[in-house]
């Protein structure tokens, strides 16, 4: 865990720098669960990408601050920086179109999956309250842990990576074939116009090289 | 869970999956779906570093997390191309829509 540095350490220093890390976590957490909210909120589809990427960033931000360094810098790259620029790209192809109207699921039912499941969740998680494992130790650095322990994961990101750019094929790919499209349609059509002018002339010339002959 | 940090945490993380799963339950647009898949994917990639930190295993928490981002950010990939594609064959990304649909 990140703790701040103090040039004059005393016996509240630890204490300290404890609480402020833990309120800098917590107040980023709060801001970070808005922008979330907002990333649903907002009305316009451009405005929800860039409320996404606000979340994205400051999830990096504390989880830096939980001791994960490689992850946050993962994160605000990727969920940052390609998943933003992906979303933008998707909206300018798909246009801004906002629907109104009720939602599929009704409020009371929706409201109350919701609460179930963080009330289930939070049940769940209440055995992590007691001490800490003891397998610290046995862990290597980050690099030995994903390459050698994790080694089939990095295999199958690969793949999902190969799937990842054949779907973004996919989203840049075009509707129609080729030929369909106008610029297309327009080249052939002088082709043909022009074709059709070398006929007519191969017309008028070919009678009067026969009489010549 | 001794330490208030992680307490802090793992409220956050609850919050997250709150508004990830109101946001796949009422939201009508395609897109905004998986942008709320982003904000479910981004409480499980805070949940792993939380259990990393707890557990004293941060390496392998790092680790998995770095799969679930390659993960989500494939699932984005492929769900923007499949909105994109939607709304050129059937000029709509609306879910009451689409749901009405019969092949």
């Amino acid at each position: 865990m990140a703790r701040a540095t103090r040039f004059w350490p005393g016996p509240w220093a630890e204490a300290e720098a404890l609480l402020e890390d833990v309120m800098l976590v917590a107040a980023l957490l709060v801001v970070m669960l808005a922008f979330a909210a907002q990333a649903l909120r907002a009305r316009r589809l451009l405005y929800s990408a860039l409320w996404l990427a606000g979340a994205s960033a400051l999830l990096a931000t504390i989880v830096y601050q939980l001791g994960a360094p490689e992850v946050a810098v993962i994160e605000l790259s990727v969920g940052a920086g390609l998943v933003t620029v992906l979303f933008v790209f998707a909206i300018n192809i798909a246009g801004e179109e906002t629907y109104a109207g009720p939602p599929l699921v009704p409020l009371w039912a929706g409201g109350t999956a919701v609460l179930a499941v963080l009330v289930l969740l939070g049940a769940l998680t209440q055995p992590m309250a007691g001490p800490a494992a003891s397998q610290a130790n046995a862990e290597g650095s980050f690099a030995e842990v994903l390459w050698q322990a994790r080694g089939l994961d990095v295999l199958v990101q690969m793949v999902l990576i190969f799937a990842g750019v054949l779907g973004l094929l996919g989203l840049l790919a075009e509707s129609g074939a080729p030929l369909d499209q106008p610029v297309a349609r327009a080249v052939a059509a002088e082709r043909q116009r022009d074709l059709q002018a070398l006929e007519r002339i191969a017309a008028e010339v070919k009678p009067r090289d026969e009489v010549h002959v | 869970m001794n330490d208030p940090l992680l307490t802090y945490v793992l409220f956050g993380v609850l919050g997250l999956l709150g508004v990830g799963f109101y946001g796949l339950l009422f939201s009508r647009h395609l897109i905004r779906l998986v942008v709320a898949l982003q904000i479910l994917v981004k409480a499980a990639v805070l949940a792993f570093v939380l259990a990393g930190s707890a557990s004293g295993r941060m390496q392998l928490a790092q680790s998995l997390a770095v799969t679930v981002i390659v993960a989500d950010t494939i699932v984005a990939v492929i769900g923007l191309a499949l909105a994109v594609q939607v709304r050129r064959h059937l000029g709509t990304l609306d879910v009451r829509d689409l749901s009405r649909l019969r092949g």
